[in-house]
């Protein structure tokens, strides 16, 4: 057996949606960030809670990048499937490599699973093309069923245990150190001990099945680390760690959290995490649809909390009346739009960026907004907590865009120390304008004070319709209207963002790679590989889109060929178009629902290059 | 301290002149003044429409938002800070139309808000179009040949959200409002108070029955709590219970007397009579009809956190963090 050292590997655990294989991919790269290994992960899910059991259509994936030094992505194809059943070989079989190591569980290849997976002969690994040399076909269930004989646990909690014997098998494929495993178990079943202690015996079961047979195992692969940065981690998906984003920026603005929402996917899992944490005040109210959870954070925000509702693409659309009127009003809420892929219901459990024109235009009137976009899983926090900042510095609704991607992939992030991040200061009127005050009076940076209710002596009336600069009431006059058109968008505009930073080779790239949002660990990846190539590629990622950051003309228009690639048909080209004179890039543009693949963009860019 | 009803009065008001909506403003005044909850610690949520330019002449904090959604505004406020006195204002198309999903389950949830539905069975700001209040077979600009669909009956649908107060006024009658305004007030929960408004423009006369003080002598009852239910210029008519259903007679005919006649019961957790009070067509009920406790989703939310607060060992930010599987990279 050959022991192969790698800088990065990237497993997919795949199986029926009832077999836990996120479970599974979840506590195999918690082990290997234990061991200071990057990772990467992203959830591949149907939309169906419940597919027919081992049906095509059925088939739930985890996909796992660990690497040595940084990985930016969940990697493009696997060097180990992990294929519980018939189904899950058949549609996850196209994201292995060549030379990748394949586990199957035999026991779930019977004449009625080839059926349901439509296969046509017996011989699966044939009609499908792979070499048998590279399959560890274990009759995973039976040995299952075998070590928890007496356990007396039912037939349908036995088989429940399956996923944890593939990630057993794993682990020891990985050299990867149990304890870590055994311990979130217990963690995790703390109410359950004799559930956690079978699923920790099936785990060691399935290591010591790889240790004693490996017979037919080409490889070993060893994930040494490098590049560390000291500190302490936890793993963290970007829903969660957007949450966390406005929980951070609520304690550090001193104010209340609410979050009024709407359960949908995948955007769902934001609601949920804040719910659990009432300990620390944080209100959350399910509302009766989209509409009352963007008019409910509005109200909140009135009454001085920092205000925030959670959606995807369609819930946006029905949220843009009530976000329309945070305009006017200009009073602070964060949207959270974890885009998913549309148009209407569409693809709910994909991931797109097809919402940005949406989010930068949709709403009746001259309604300008700020947009901001998550790079990763753990920029969630960051620009959650930037955006609320913004909110509530700036009063005025801020669109927080992230994906489906991000949001359900995970990384390791390096816990934040708050008393490191800036102060969250809303312009409160000051108690001295008691009596000459008016509700659209400003401060030097064209911002509306905001005089909160409960405070004697600020009582005013805020509303939709539009209302005289000076005196605060109900006006139809045209220059006033012409007025505050002007001092809505230039407040806007004057928000300070950080200037767009540019990587690779920013003083010489023959080609300068475009994005925002969630593509930046492909981008990265793409460019890093450009450039092992020996090509010179720099890459400039949006997380401000609206305002755009000040130097982002003098980026764009510094190299000699510019591509932006983006997940829809170019709207960030678009926007970038409208507000740089003269500016023509070259697009990549892909609308699949899936992430980009690092080889075609390489291959896409290395065309431009050519040309 | 004492208020007056010019604490709580601002601007002049343009709506039509005769406009219901001007009387229910002063009682409005009068009511808050009464109540004693100061200026800065009230809030005025409204939609869109003619009624829902109310806050605009509110010495109050206030919003006049956007068409259906007041009460969706309104649940946020209250629930972010229950300490605000949040009144919710909105006309029948406001508030029973396009917002009719809010209207429902702010009465489900039992929000402590105090929600004034004025209700002219008409849309007015738009020029006369039927509302869902209108009659079947209302005539109006949007149905020329009369409307072939039947109204709620808002009371019904607060009902049948399981809203726990419902009360009605006639605008011009300010001592039957003020008294269910303060009423709402007191009640804890969502508590509903339907306006009988004439709009003198689009659809004068909808309530001409009861809009004078001689036409409610005749035709409406003012329900009191424990108190026999009759009515008449004379107190000759009460309301009496008949097989499953209530009526109206007239005492000492068909041999009914007095000893018949129903106690009013608004404290009555079952609503099924207070349901057909609010339904007769004659006499009109006015008065407090239904008004029982029950917890309010803001109440609970914050005992909840409190409880939870009690429970957990985490409460900022940092030990939140500590709360999660943790590695030293070193």
């Amino acid at each position: 057996m050959e022991i192969k050292e790698k800088e990065s590997v990237v497993v997919r655990f795949s199986g029926d949606s009832g077999d836990g294989m996120q479970l599974a991919g979840n506590i195999f790269s918690t082990v290997s960030a234990t061991v200071g290994n990057s990772i990467s992960t992203f959830p591949d899910y149907p939309a169906d809670i419940r597919a027919p059991q081992g049906s095509l259509t059925g088939v739930s994936g985890f996909q796992v990048h660990i690497g040595a030094g940084q990985v930016y992505t969940p990697g493009d194809l696997c060097d180990v499937l992990v294929a519980m059943n018939a189904a899950a070989l058949k549609t996850q079989y196209r994201y292995a490599k060549p030379d990748a190591a394949i586990i199957i569980d035999t026991d779930s290849f019977g004449p009625k699973d080839l059926e349901k997976a439509q296969f046509q002969t017996k011989d699966y690994l044939g009609e499908m093309g792979i070499d048998p040399d590279r399959v560890i076909a274990c009759p995973l269930t039976t040995m299952v069923k075998d070590c928890l004989a007496d356990s007396g646990m039912d037939a349908k909690s036995v088989s429940k245990c399956r996923n944890m014997f593939a990630l057993g098998l794993v682990c020891w494929l990985f050299d990867r150190d149990l304890d870590v495993a055994f311990s979130f178990l217990r963690e995790k079943f703390a109410k359950k001990p004799e559930v956690a202690e079978a699923n920790i015996k099936v785990i060691q079961a399935g290591y010591d099945y790889g240790h004693n047979t490996h017979s037919s195992v080409a490889n070993v692969y060893r994930i040494e680390t490098k590049n560390k940065v000291p500190g302490r981690y936890m793993d963290i998906t970007g829903n969660k760690a957007t949450a966390y984003g406005f929980i951070a920026a609520a304690e550090k603005a001193g104010l209340k959290l609410y979050l009024g929402s709407y359960p949908i996917t995948p955007a769902t899992d934001v609601l949920h995490e804040l719910s659990k944490h009432k300990s620390l005040g944080v209100i959350t109210v399910q509302c009766e649809d989209e509409i009352a959870g963007c008019a409910s954070a509005v109200g909140a925000s009135f009454a001085g909390a920092l205000a925030v509702t959670s959606t995807s693409g369609p819930g946006i659309c029905l949220k843009s009346e009530a976000m329309n009127l945070a305009v006017i009003m200009e009073l602070p809420i964060v949207v959270l739009d974890v885009q998913r892929g549309g148009p209407a219901t569409g693809l709910p459990t994909k991931s797109e960026q097809t919402d940005l024109l949406q989010a930068l235009f949709g709403r009746n009137g001259e309604s300008p907004m700020p947009v901001v976009a998550a790079a990763s899983p753990t920029d969630c926090f960051e620009m959650a907590f930037a955006a609320s900042k913004m909110a509530l510095e700036h009063m005025t609704p801020v669109i927080l865009m992230t994906d489906a991607y991000v949001a359900n992939g995970s990384a390791a992030f390096k816990l934040p120390n708050l008393s490191e991040y800036p102060a969250i200061t809303p312009p409160y009127v000051p108690e001295d304008l008691k009596g000459s005050w008016t509700p659209y009076m400003r401060n030097a940076e064209g911002v509306r004070y905001w005089a909160v209710p409960g405070r004697e002596g600020f009582e005013h009336i805020l509303g939709g319709l539009e209302k005289d600069d000076k005196t605060g009431a109900i006006s139809t006059n045209p220059e006033n209207h012409d007025l505050m058109t002007r001092k809505r968008q230039a407040k806007i505009a004057a928000i300070p963002v950080p200037d767009l930073e540019v990587l690779g080779d920013k003083d010489d790239a023959e080609l300068l790679i475009v994005g925002f949002g969630g593509t930046y660990g492909h981008l990265h990846a793409a460019m890093d590989e450009l450039r092992a190539q020996g090509k010179k590629v720099a890459l400039a990622h949006f997380r401000y889109i609206n305002p755009l950051p000040k130097n982002t003309a003098d980026v764009l228009r510094r190299y000699p060929k510019v591509v932006v690639a983006e997940q829809n048909m170019g709207q960030l080209a678009g926007w970038l178009r409208m507000k740089v004179d003269g500016f023509v890039p070259q697009q990549f543009n892909q609308v699949k629902g899936q992430p980009f693949v690092v080889n075609e963009l390489v291959e896409a860019f290395n065309q431009i290059i050519k040309k | 301290m004492a208020y007056t009803s010019n604490d709580f009065k601002k601007g002049q008001p343009r709506w039509c002149p005769g406009c219901g909506d001007h009387f229910f403003l002063a009682s409005l005044h009068k009511a808050m003044a009464e109540i004693g909850v100061a200026p800065s610690q009230t809030a005025v949520i409204s939609g869109i429409g003619c009624s829902s330019r109310l806050p605009h002449y509110m010495a109050t904090y206030g919003m006049n938002t956007i068409h259906g959604r007041a009460a969706a505004i309104a649940t946020g406020c209250k629930v972010a800070n229950p300490n605000l006195t949040v009144w919710q204002v909105s006309g029948d198309g406001d508030g029973l139309a396009i917002g009719g999903n809010h209207f429902i389950h702010a009465n489900r949830r039992n929000i402590n808000l105090n929600m004034i539905l004025l209700n002219n069975r008409i849309y007015g700001l738009t020029k006369g179009q039927y509302s869902p209040t209108s009659p079947r077979g209302f005539v109006s600009k949007s149905s020329p040949y009369g409307t072939v669909e039947d109204p709620f009956r808002p009371a019904e649908l607060c009902f049948g959200a399981r809203g726990h107060f419902f009360a009605r006024a006639v605008a011009t009658d300010a001592p039957g409002t003020v008294e269910i305004l303060k009423a709402a007030y007191n009640h804890k929960g969502a508590s509903v108070c339907e306006i009988l408004q004439n709009c003198v423009i689009f659809n004068n006369g909808t309530h001409d029955a009861v809009y004078s003080k001689e036409g409610r002598a005749k035709n409406a009852i003012y329900l009191k709590h424990g108190e026999k239910m009759l009515f008449g210029e004379n107190n000759e008519y009460g309301i009496v219970q008949e097989g499953f259903n209530i009526k109206a007679v007239k005492l000492g005919e068909e041999g009914y007397t007095e000893a018949d006649v129903l106690v009013h019961d608004a404290k009555c957790e079952d609503n099924t009579l207070q349901l057909k009070l609010a339904e007769m067509e004659w006499p009109v009920a006015l008065g407090v009809i239904r008004d029982v406790e029950a917890p309010t989703y803001d109440d609970c939310v914050w005992s909840q956190i409190e409880e939870v607060k009690a429970a957990k060992k985490y409460h900022n930010f940092a030990e939140l963090l500590e709360t999660n599987d943790i590695w030293t990279v070193k």
